[in-house]
């Protein structure tokens, strides 16, 4: 009996499909992919508001602050408290003053956790104040239900 | 001469191994760091310091006054507006607003208009603070949203 050569049936996968396919999946990620997401932080669910808009035009000079439940306000990934806070924006205000701009141009951008008691952000608003900031936008998620 | 059969000769497969490797390697990370991001917004509010402001001669009259009370817990416990009971319910507060305002905000220029002072005690969730500016400061009507209160500010936190 002749025995036929097993190389010939050997087949080879075609997979330019596949490679199409992943190659779409890629770069389907890779456009959706947010670097900017790393302002936000895990410790904070921002609450909702109907009202809000994502803005028409990035704020000027923004500078994030974060308040855990616990109230501890975290700035550029470091800890600090109401009390140490002033540190935290006296330096962002060098930045400002290099750049020629006031601190009344900058704009402190606050996501709290919703349940942070209302009075710790007000105190991080007073240190903000005091270090002659003016405007600030309080973040919360759109509610679309 | 012998002239030896192109096709035959240099016909080489490319070896894709290694690129289906590579490629995978960057779909497993794109699809592992991808994470659907929730639309955000903000509400902008302009607070100068309060010793600049109560300087300066207030065009408008006394800011309307918003009292949040909290329970132990940190809930809503009570809303007053000016001084009136409104229980825990934004809709009546919204309606209150309204009544307050009137037609004149929607015109007004930004930064005119009448202005809410927002006095909450300390345990307040925050979360009931945005309730309560959304409430005051428009509401929806379809996908417009009409502005009423646009100047909001903060009393003197509580301990």
């Amino acid at each position: 009996m002749r025995v036929r050569s097993k190389k010939q049936d050997v087949s080879e996968i075609d997979m330019t499909p596949m490679i199409d396919m992943v190659f779409n999946l890629i770069a389907f990620f890779m456009v959706l992919i947010n670097f900017s997401q790393s302002e936000a932080n895990d410790r904070v669910v921002l609450p909702k508001s109907v009202l809000v808009k994502p803005p028409e035009e990035a704020l000027e000079f923004p500078i994030v602050l974060h308040i855990a439940p616990d109230g501890e306000i975290i700035v550029g990934g470091e800890g600090y408290t109401t009390e140490t806070l002033r540190i935290a924006l006296g330096r962002e205000l060098a930045v400002i003053r290099a750049d020629g701009k006031l601190p009344s141009d900058a704009n402190i951008i606050i996501r709290a956790h919703k349940d942070t008691a209302a009075g710790d952000v007000q105190e991080v608003i007073r240190v903000a104040q005091e270090q002659q900031f003016e405007r600030f936008a309080l973040r919360a998620k759109e509610d679309r239900s | 001469m012998k002239i030896r059969n192109r096709n035959e000769g240099i016909k080489q497969e490319v070896n894709m191994t290694a690129m289906i490797d590579i490629v995978f390697l960057l779909l497993i990370f794109f699809v592992m760091t991808f994470k659907i991001a929730e639309v955000e917004g903000d509400f902008s509010v302009r607070m100068p310091l309060a010793s600049q402001s109560s300087g300066v001669v207030d065009n408008t009259d006394l800011p309307i006054k918003l009292r949040l009370r909290a329970d132990p817990q940190g809930q809503l416990a009570a809303i007053e507006l000016n001084e009136v009971q409104l229980g825990t319910n934004f809709e009546r507060l919204q309606s209150m607003v309204l009544g307050l305002v009137g037609g004149t905000a929607p015109g007004a220029a930004a930064g005119e208009g009448p202005e809410v002072e927002i006095d909450t005690d300390y345990n307040l969730r925050y979360e009931h603070v945005i309730d309560a500016i959304s409430a005051v400061s428009g509401y929806k009507q379809g996908d417009q949203a009409v502005p009423l209160i646009e100047r909001i500010k903060f009393a003197k936190p509580r301990r």
